[in-house]
């Protein structure tokens, strides 16, 4: 177990910047999730702490030592790979022991500490099978074993359920958190799937073209998004954005006419933002209400999907073509064709700047 | 019968006939060997295409003579040593051409290309001083060096494309549970790629247990030779006779190794040669 410290790491391929001043603060015993699109980096992230690519430029700490130039079996970390990457020619027993014995650990040694890995990852049964013989959640858990075998500070996993079938991953995503919680161990997991980054972190790191775009807890992540990159990328069914406009700025909060809505009292602050500034306005498809039509606020219901605890209905506004998605509980008395209003609740909306930068929160109507 | 039937009927026939065609073509030669090496040489030059009786005094001709136990044991270690030095090489080489990225890696690839391309004869004479230099001459240790570099290119070149399909993954997996090079090599790559090191391992032991020129050009004295040379310079009672009898004796003892190697191998072989062409 062991804290990481990031300091403005750099990584270049060629003449292509993949990461960028990547600063970043992992406690000890901490859970923290690397999320984003795909080729944002995040694999290249993990690699460069497991010491699988070099350094381009900064300094990466695990614990007080800077590891640097260490090769990857000083770091005391372990790695689960994507594919699981079990050797194939070798039993559950022998991939899990081949890092003890090549760290010339004793005989005695060696089984105990695979012997109760195994008994951890319920794999007992399984020891004398190659993995050919197994099903996907048992190579799954044997790659983990053998990344835990070793005993490493830090356990470091890439994707580790992509390949897994969706109820599987449930699964595995829960027995995942329930190991952590258990054993308390630094992790660090990359995935691309927001709802795996969610449940699982104790602190995620949004990554967008090599660089961070926020660091926080799911909460947080969730509820105040500094940018709009994040707002769209937490929480599903995505966030809505419409185009707004300044109107009014005071000390408590601004106005803002967003298209088809109408006018907004907001409680953030105008910061640098005058009259005719052009905003996006973000809200959550469950923090927007419906409500008959009424005059310019007026949007076409287009679909309605009824998922048995919850509905999504999708509108459409009259000028323009975003899909906007209205998320409620079941039932719902709205129908496909009808025509609504829409009525955000002002204090779950978010405002963004031209540059995707959001508007902070006026500190007296700071929301939990 | 229906025209359809009858058609059909044909088809197969035909095929059937074009099977025994291509057998007949294929084995005739070596089944009238292993026949000829069974007759006493007074039946010699009746043609027979069954045999009445067994005769063994051939195979007892050719064993009791100590020039040609000596060649088979020549032949065995030439081969085998260049087998095993072959792969070695074959492999460590094919580690850094098919797992290291360095500046000038499919340059290097050509160039062993290339130098697959040359004729035998085209080297020879430089061969033949390269060995004398070495002192070489007239020692199994220069053919083995001369088939070496015969058979290396090919060996890279079929080692190297395995190895680039084995995941990165894995190897990776091997790096972070603290292997070196050497250790992923010996531990990791080589018992996934038994496949292919059997086909070009047999190859190069099918190359260097057949090969002529440099075995007749490199060796002089009889305890030196290997079988095909051997077998070539078995002379008769006298200077008009060829003694077809031992010739074939000797041809059929040399050649059975090779085809039990070829059927034991077989399943391997083909997977090695096709692992290629489909993800496992
Ligand atoms: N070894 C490499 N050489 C060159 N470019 C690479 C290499 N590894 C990754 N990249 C590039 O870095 C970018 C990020 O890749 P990666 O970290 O795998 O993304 P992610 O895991 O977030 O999907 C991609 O554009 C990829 O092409
Ligand atoms: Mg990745």
């Amino acid at each position: 177990m062991a804290s990481v410290k990031l300091d403005k790491l750099n990584k270049v391929f060629g003449h292509d910047r993949i990461i960028t001043d990547v600063d970043l603060d992992i406690g000890s015993g901490e859970f923290v999730v690397f999320v984003g699109p795909s080729g944002c980096g995040k694999s290249t992230l993990l690699r460069l702490i497991a010491g699988l690519e070099s350094i381009t430029d900064g300094e990466l700490r695990i614990g007080e030592q800077v590891v640097n130039d260490l090769p990857p079996r000083e770091r005391g970390v372990g790695m689960v790979f994507q594919s699981y990457a079990l050797y194939p020619h070798m039993t559950v027993y022998e991939n899990m022991a081949f890092g003890l014995k090549l760290a010339k650990t004793a005989n005695e040694t060696i089984e105990e500490r695979v012997m109760a890995t195994a008994r951890i990852l319920q794999l007992e049964e399984l020891l004398h099978r190659k993995p050919k013989e197994l099903s996907g959640g048992q190579r799954q858990r044997v790659a983990m074993g053998r990344a835990m075998a070793r005993e490493p500070r830090i356990l470091l996993f890439d994707e580790p359920l992509s390949n897994l079938d969706a109820s599987l991953r449930v699964q595995m995503r829960n027995e995942i958190a329930r190991l952590h919680q258990r054993l308390g161990s630094t992790v660090i997991y990359v995935t691309h799937d927001q709802v795996e980054a969610m449940t699982l972190a104790d602190k995620i790191v949004v990554l967008n073209a090599g660089q961070v775009e926020q660091v926080g807890t799911p909460q947080e992540l969730y509820q105040r998004p500094l940018t709009r990159f994040v707002a769209g990328f937490i929480g599903s069914p995505t966030m809505n954005f419409l185009p707004a406009e300044m109107v009014a700025g005071t000390a408590e909060g601004c106005h803002v006419r967003a298209s088809g809505i109408g006018e907004l009292a907001l409680p953030q602050e105008p910061g640098r933002h005058d009259t005719g500034d052009a905003l996006t306005l973000g809200v959550r498809p469950e923090h927007l209400s419906l409500a008959p039509a009424s005059g310019d606020n007026s949007f076409e219901i287009v679909n309605v999907e009824y998922l048995g605890n919850e509905v999504y209905v999708y509108l459409e506004p009259k000028d323009g073509d975003t899909l906007l998605i209205h998320r409620s509980e079941a039932p719902s008395r709205w129908q496909t064709g009808e025509r609504v209003a829409l009525v955000p609740d002002p204090e779950h909306v978010h405002l963004f700047d031209g540059r995707g930068r959001a508007l902070a929160v006026a500190s007296a109507h700071a929301v939990a | 019968m229906t025209a359809r039937e009858f058609k059909k009927l044909t088809l197969r026939l035909g095929f059937w006939l074009l099977i025994v065609l291509v057998l007949i073509y294929a084995i005739f030669p070596f089944y009238y060997a292993v026949i000829t090496s069974l007759k006493p040489s007074s039946e010699l030059f009746t043609v027979n295409f069954w045999l009445d009786s067994l005769d063994f005094s051939n195979y007892v001709a050719i064993f009791s003579q100590g020039s040609f136990v000596r060649a088979i044991f020549n032949s065995i270690l030439v081969s085998f040593s260049v087998v095993a030095i072959a792969l070695l090489l074959g492999i460590t080489a094919s580690y850094a051409l098919g797992r290291v990225r360095f500046r000038g890696r499919t340059t290097v690839m050509l160039v062993i290309l290339g130098v697959s391309m040359f004729p035998q004869v085209a080297v020879l004479s430089g061969l033949f001083e390269v060995i004398r230099g070495l002192g070489l001459y007239n020692n199994p240790a220069g053919l083995i060096l001369s088939y070496t570099i015969f058979t290396l290119p090919f060996t890279v070149w079929v080692l190297t494309t395995f190895m680039k399909q084995l995941p990165q993954e894995l190897e990776e997996a091997a790096i972070m549970d603290g292997a070196t090079p050497w250790v992923t090599i010996t531990r990791v790559f080589l018992p996934l790629m038994w496949p292919a090191m059997a086909t070009t391992g047999l190859l190069a032991f099918i190359a260097a247990w057949n090969e002529f020129l440099f075995a007749l050009t490199f060796t002089l004295s009889d305890s030196q030779r290997t079988v095909p040379v051997a077998i070539a310079l078995i002379s008769g009672g006298s200077q008009h006779e060829l003694p077809w009898g031992p010739i074939m004796a000797a041809s059929v003892t040399v050649t059975v190794p090779l085809v039990v190697l070829v059927m034991i191998f077989q399943k391997r072989i083909v997977s090695g040669l096709t692992a290629g062409a489909v993800k496992g």
